[in-house]
């Protein structure tokens, strides 16, 4: 329960502004055999004149549609609505062949109040799994949607949930000689999108702090790049490199005190750290040629990069503390852009197939890669936080778009903008 | 990115010092007629002037002269490689000659990549671009001081498109005279 104070907390500060349905989310791929399960609409028990400005129960079908494991009960469907245990006639719903039935009622709870509970059953059992009951506001009742599915995601697979996550991404509007860059923060269903900077110039590479409130990127608009760190609920801001030549890739340790970076200031691009509190630069990786795109394990110990010192960009691994750097992949002519999985297990990265750019993801332990999207210029991957599903940009109709897959490679959604190219995405981690 | 504007303005300050009048437009002045149309192609906003002669002959800067080595300002590359291949020579040895001849003059080289890959490492293989024609410009007896980089990566393409055509376009070092 303290983490979701924690959780309401941070959604007080933030509030809803912006644009409202920024993504659309088709599934392209789902997975066989899909759990079914049947979300009841939530019953409002206030005013019918003025009901509340968001349909929880469809909001909580729609996140456990779009992680591909479940199968949701379209409402035609239903042969009954109930909304409290005594209504629930298990019969119903084993005539529909559902495993799982959530129900649940929002009220009015003061002015501008709500309180939201529901139920989630074992259709079979014939018995309840789980029960909660919330107060929250018009502003949030979203977030608590996000909330509830993450609990039952998480309590019929066994996985903690990643709906009541964020995004980043950068979009960029106008045309080519005159674009308008945006650096924004969706939830992770794409509503709620928030424009956090925006510029004329180039923004590249956002990466969150491990604690979920602060972004680092890289800005061009002082006509050089740099590298920012700003504060996501307040708009706070601070430079942190301008040296001379590339400040980029910034990535914030996994206790958020350093952040490491490629900087070119003493030549070629290199992997520094730096101490945050004290603003100091260590160079950890030197070599003549490129070295960029620096990610942590999530243990702190190491720090994978990419690097075309073999003749072609390849990912390498080298420890926090200093050392001789080893190759990790060698298949196919170009691998780019790796990050950890947050069990530490897993590696996603770019790959080149023939002429083609995709997302891969190699299992450390094996050392096996297995390419998991289709595209041909699929860029930026990023773990969502529970490590189920892997976010990257690609194209879709001559437009940069966002699109998830599962880990497994076997179940793919797309999160289509509605206007701009979009692009470098990166999932937030849990709010702590 | 044509940065008109920024290029034409000694001309604009030359225009003003001799000719006394300031045009800002390409249509204030009667010279227009023989114009600098190549040189303020694509200013779209901003001052644009031009500079010819009753006569025809060229008296604004060779950097805007299409007649010459200089009009050239683009040099192209290879996917994922800095080398500068020969056709491009006799143009950058053109500007190395200008700069040393010119030594007010100040060359920012910009460092661009198509969109394939990665976007960092792309900022990475841009600036190797844009220090390969340093490097060439340098030895060609440049002054260092002359001479400043930046790499775009893949964020500011010459030409949209996803398409082989289009990617050897923006796969380029870009001369932006300040």
């Amino acid at each position: 329960m303290k983490r979701l104070l924690q959780f309401f907390l941070v959604f007080l500060v933030l509030g809803v502004q912006g644009a409202r349905a920024g993504l659309v989310i088709e599934i392209t791929e789902g997975v066989e055999g899909a759990l079914p399960i049947a979300v009841v609409p939530f019953r409002w028990k206030g005013d019918p004149a003025s009901p509340p400005p968001q349909k929880v129960g469809r909001i909580v079908a729609a996140d456990l549609h779009r992680s591909g494991y479940f199968r949701t009960l379209p409402e035609s469907e239903m042969l009954a609505f109930p909304a409290t245990t005594a209504e629930v006639d298990f019969r119903d719903w084993r005539a529909l062949k559902q495993e799982n039935l959530v129900i649940g009622e929002v009220e009015p709870n003061g002015p501008g109040g709500y309180k939201v509970n529901f139920k989630l059953f074992d259709v079979y059992q014939g018995e309840q799994l789980m029960g909660y009951s919330f107060a929250t506001t018009a502003r949030d009742l979203r977030s608590v949607a996000h909330h509830i599915a993450d609990l039952i995601y998480e309590t019929l697979t066994g996985t903690p949930g990643a709906f009541a996550t964020r995004i980043a991404y950068v979009v960029s509007e106008g045309t080519i000689e005159q674009p308008r860059i945006s650096l924004r923060v969706a939830d992770s269903d794409g509503y709620n999108s928030q424009v956090i900077l925006s510029s004329s110039e180039p923004i590249m590479s956002p990466a969150w702090s491990p604690d979920g409130r602060k972004l680092a990127y890289v800005s061009f608009e002082n006509g050089r790049p740099s590298i920012w760190i700003q504060e996501v609920f307040t708009g706070r801001r601070e430079k942190i490199t301008s040296f001379k030549g590339i400040n980029g890739a910034p990535a914030f340790s996994p206790d958020g005190r350093f952040l490491a970076m490629a900087l070119s200031k003493d030549g070629d691009p290199d992997i520094y750290v730096m101490d945050l509190a004290r603003r100091k630069l260590r160079r950890l990786v030197r070599h003549w040629a490129i070295d960029t795109e620096p990610a942590w394990s999530p243990d702190g110990r190491y720090i994978v990069f990419t690097s075309d010192r073999g003749g072609s960009p390849q990912i390498y691994r080298v420890p926090v503390t200093g050392g001789a750097a080893e190759r990790i992949t060698y298949d196919n002519g170009y691998n780019a852009r790796a990050s950890y999985s947050p069990d530490g297990k897993l590696l996603t990265f770019i790959t080149r197939v023939g002429q083609q750019f995709r997302i891969a993801v190699m299992d450390l332990a094996r050392g096996s890669t297995t390419v998991l999207t289709d595209g041909s210029l699929d860029e930026s991957p990023s773990f969502a936080p529970n490590g189920s599903m892997i976010i990257y940009a690609t194209r879709y109709r001559g437009k940069g778009v966002l699109a998830a897959v599962s880990t497994d490679g076997r179940v793919k959604q797309r999160l289509a903008l509605q206007s701009g190219d979009v692009r470098d995405p990166v999932w937030s981690p849990y709010y702590k | 990115m044509k940065r008109a504007p920024l290029i034409l303005l000694p001309l604009l300050l030359v225009t003003l010092l001799l000719g006394g009048c300031g045009t800002t437009g390409p249509t204030t002045g009667e010279e227009g007629a023989t114009g600098a149309a190549g040189g303020a192609a694509g200013a779209g906003s901003g001052a644009e002037t031009s500079a010819a002669s009753a006569g025809g002959a060229w008296t604004g800067s060779p950097l805007d002269d299409p007649n010459s080595p200089l009009y050239e300002k683009v040099v192209y590359f290879d996917f994922d490689r800095s080398e500068i291949r020969p056709e491009f020579l006799p143009m950058l040895r053109a500007h190395a000659d200008y700069l040393i001849n010119t030594p007010s003059a100040r060359l920012v080289i910009e460092g661009h990549c198509d969109e394939r890959g990665s976007r960092e490492y792309n900022i990475a293989l841009g600036e190797r671009r844009a220090n390969a024609v340093r490097r060439f410009l340098e030895a060609e007896g440049v002054s260092p001081l002359q001479l400043e980089t930046i790499s775009y990566g893949e964020e500011r393409p010459a030409v949209p498109g996803h398409n082989e055509e289009a990617w050897a376009k923006n796969r380029r070092a870009e001369l932006v005279y300040q």
